[in-house]
């Protein structure tokens, strides 16, 4: 039998491997976009296991709109991407301080 | 070790092993289908919880579309690989001091210390007819039919938010555009004439035999 607690650290290993890679992958927005996708895996396994557990679907609803707001999320920002390859002719993290923020 | 406990301990390590080469590789396309084999060998994690919906619906859904939609996206750029990863290795120690720091303090509180077996009890087990499609489904078409309605206008958002963005108009020595507002605005005289004119009548032309006589 799996414990919860296998899910758990399953979970938290993505969770900062993820982590990690937003760290070290400054650069890249694409990477960075990546990580975040394999951040919200993360979050979704534990919720799952959680459900499982608890003998409580609703945990698996709650995955199922975290799915959707990701995918959202996932073609607004890859449509950002584009849209400043288009004009900066690059996507390097550092050439997109023009707002000077 | 159990057959299910050899199977999970399978898909958690291809998992992290695949989320480790995401983050490490060069190549944006590789992360990309390491990224892949991670959401599949996942959904085989929440098959083995009993969330075979969720997990086909991972499968489908982001293997399917997001991440094609993720290689579709990395192939139309042309990226500078060795500008991207500059300063990997001066971030490397922060960043894994930050994981690991991370890690261990989830790991005192979701440990088997606090989530063992022993401490949660085994979990429900379905029968072999239990449909986990209609367990979600019931209620998130009554008790979240709200929550299921937002998601949909959601994802009408992200669409017209996507082709909003990337819409553009280019030069119209490019790519020739249909004007609506000129079309409109013709009328029949612009572009029909009619020109008065006498009947022209042509003369038979005469055959040979006739021409002898």
């Amino acid at each position: 039998m799996i414990a919860l607690s296998d899910y758990l650290i399953f979970g938290a290993i993505l969770f900062t491997i993820s982590m990690a890679g937003i760290f070290l992958n400054r650069k890249n927005i694409i990477i960075l976009l990546m990580s975040i996708e394999l951040l919200l895996l993360a979050v979704n396994t534990n919720l799952v296991a959680f459900s499982h557990y608890l003998n409580d679907v609703t945990g698996q609803i709650f995955v199922f709109f975290i799915l959707t707001v990701a995918a959202a999320e996932a073609a607004i920002g890859l449509a950002i991407i584009v849209l400043v390859f288009r004009n900066r002719k690059s996507i390097n993290v550092d050439d997109l301080g023009s707002l000077k923020g | 070790m159990t057959f299910e406990q050899f199977i999970f301990y399978l898909l958690g390590a291809m998992a992290v092993i695949s989320g480790l080469m995401v983050i490490t590789v060069k190549n944006p396309v590789k992360a990309a289908l390491w990224l892949v084999l991670a959401f599949i060998s996942t959904a085989g994690v929440w098959i083995m919880a009993q969330a075979e919906f969720l997990g086909l619906v991972l499968i489908l859904v982001y293997v399917g579309a997001v991440m094609v939609l993720f290689l579709f996206v990395v192939m139309m750029l042309d990226i500078n690989l060795a500008q991207m990863k500059e300063g990997f290795t001066k971030y490397l120690p922060f960043g894994a001091i930050a994981a690991i720091a991370t890690f261990a303090m989830m790991y005192m509180v979701l440990g088997p210390a606090h989530f063992g077996l022993e401490v949660t009890g085994n979990p429900v087990q379905h029968p072999a007819d239990y449909s986990n499609t209609k367990a979600i489904g019931v209620p998130l078409y009554t008790t979240h039919a709200y929550a299921f309605v937002l998601a949909a206008v959601l994802l009408l958002v992200g669409i017209v938010a996507a082709i909003a963005l990337t819409l553009r108009r280019r030069a119209p020595k490019e790519v020739l555009y249909q004007d609506i507002n000129k079309q409109n605005k013709t009328s029949v005289k612009d572009r029909l004439t009619l020109v008065k004119m006498d009947a022209v009548v042509e003369k038979p032309v005469a055959s040979k035999g006739e021409e002898s006589k």
